[in-house]
């Protein structure tokens, strides 16, 4: 018999019996469907005890990586610290340290944080205001040196959120920030594979940050960008792209404008239909696909079938909020 | 022991055949326009699952699946107008992939009769 911890409570598991089932037994609350692996509606992490190989087959690396495992397919072979998804969120304080204009409508935070150890680039957190209203945003950075996060933050006409960020949050204000989140970041295996990285808008910020990332690590397949917009005044950090493409021969970068008016040394066409047009066989790539919803699940089908493995591709798209 | 009493699930490859083979054959099934309004490319992890869980059974491998279930699960997809002719497209598919993966002609033929000892409860006959 094992024991499973939660919090300030334990449970015991059973001889044979999967963690699911030994919760479920002393009524906590987990969700769940299948109880087969299919729906992954039951995923857990544990905080401390190796899940099984057999509960993180189907799992992408990263989740492998933060020992996210399937709860009904995991008998433990020892005890383990849970934790469930739906536990109250940590925050913790950070401080405005810049804001300054990316470029007509997006504006790049950085805040200071004290423990940003377990943050990755391309992963997202919850900023939250005083009065709880509350975003998600992606991290462009790799924080663990800088001990800071940085985030792209277009405004958006009748954005609460989005609004207040560029017309009142200033330089030495606090803000709070949730635990990392996402899995969609770099891991530093298969270093000689390729990376596609396809963003429109402020998708380029986990894109942006992931590029750092494996650039740091000396990542040495190749590395293909392409960011798009409508418009080429809502694209940035194009020097700064342009300069990294000379600086690392692996790493390539297509700025691209699906509008009518296109410049010099910019593609004509949205991102993901031009990434298309110049990778021509994506088996054994990692494929991140940041941005429009729709681009997001098009490129997925598309990179699917030029070889990407399902479990190689990961996605970020845009969620508006309503309220 | 003997290999002719090994299954045919041992036989073929066990889990990591079924992993090989299910890509390449949903690769297949999104490229078919016969069929592929059938298959949900909203879900895309979710529809690998159930093809592993497919080809586990075409395998002759260990499976939870009903000819109920069967049934209950491909009802839907009946109402949408799924018949012999998709049930066709998708037996092509299985071949070809299994072909892709140099499996032997005979071990084909093998999982190609338990695929098709479904096809009744999957078309809700």
């Amino acid at each position: 018999m094992t024991n499973l911890h939660i919090g300030e409570n334990s449970y015991n598991c059973e001889a044979e019996e999967s963690v699911l089932d030994a919760l479920l037994r002393q009524d906590v609350d987990v969700s769940y469907a299948c109880k087969k692996g299919t729906c992954h509606s039951c995923m857990l992490r544990s905080m401390k005890g190796a899940p099984t190989a057999k509960s993180q087959a189907d799992l992408k690396d990263t989740l492998k990586s933060q020992n996210y495992f399937l709860s009904c397919l995991c008998v433990p072979e020892q005890d383990m610290s849970l934790k469930l998804p739906e536990q109250s969120e940590l925050y913790s304080e950070g401080k405005v340290v810049v804001n300054e204009m990316l470029n007509r409508n997006t504006i790049l935070l950085i805040v200071e944080c004290h423990d940003v150890l377990e943050y990755f680039a391309g992963q997202f957190v919850n900023l939250q205001r005083e009065d709880g209203l509350t975003r998600s945003y992606s991290i462009s950075n790799t924080p663990q040196e800088s001990k800071t996060l940085e985030f792209h933050i277009r405004r958006l006409p009748g954005g609460k959120f989005s609004e207040w960020v560029h017309d009142h949050l200033k330089v030495g204000d606090l803000i709070s920030v949730s635990e990392p989140k996402g899995h969609c970041f770099y891991i530093p295996e298969r270093k000689d594979e390729g990376i596609l990285l396809v963003g429109t808008g402020t998708g380029l910020a986990p894109l942006a940050g992931i590029l750092t990332d494996a650039l740091s690590h000396g990542h040495s397949g190749p590395i293909h960008l392409f960011h798009g917009s409508s418009e080429q005044e809502d694209l940035y950090r194009i020097d700064e792209m342009r300069q990294l493409s000379e600086q690392h021969s692996n790493f390539s970068y297509t700025p691209c404008v699906s509008g009518a008016q296109v410049s010099e040394g910019f593609e004509k066409g949205r991102a993901n239909t031009v990434a298309l047009t110049k990778v021509q066989n994506l088996k054994g790539w990692r494929v991140f696909l940041c941005g429009h919803p729709d681009m997001v699940s098009q490129m997925k089908t598309q990179a699917f079938l030029k070889g990407a493995s399902i479990a190689d591709i990961y996605t970020d798209a845009f969620v508006i909020s309503a309220e | 022991m003997s290999e002719s009493s090994q299954s045919l699930f041992d036989r073929i490859g066990g889990e990591a055949a079924v992993n090989a083979a299910v890509e390449l054959f949903y690769r297949k099934v999104l490229e078919d326009y016969r069929i592929n309004r059938f298959f949900d490319k909203t879900n895309m992890e979710e529809q690998i699952t159930k093809q592993k869980a497919f080809f586990t059974m075409a395998f002759g491998g260990p499976n939870t699946y009903t000819g109920r279930d069967m049934r209950d699960v491909h009802a839907r997809l009946v109402k949408m107008g799924l018949n012999d002719s998709h049930f066709d497209a998708v037996m092509e598919h299985l071949g070809a992939t299994l072909v892709e993966l140099n499996v032997p002609a005979d071990l084909i033929g093998e999982a190609a009769a338990i695929a098709e000892s479904v096809r009744p409860d999957v078309l809700g006959k």
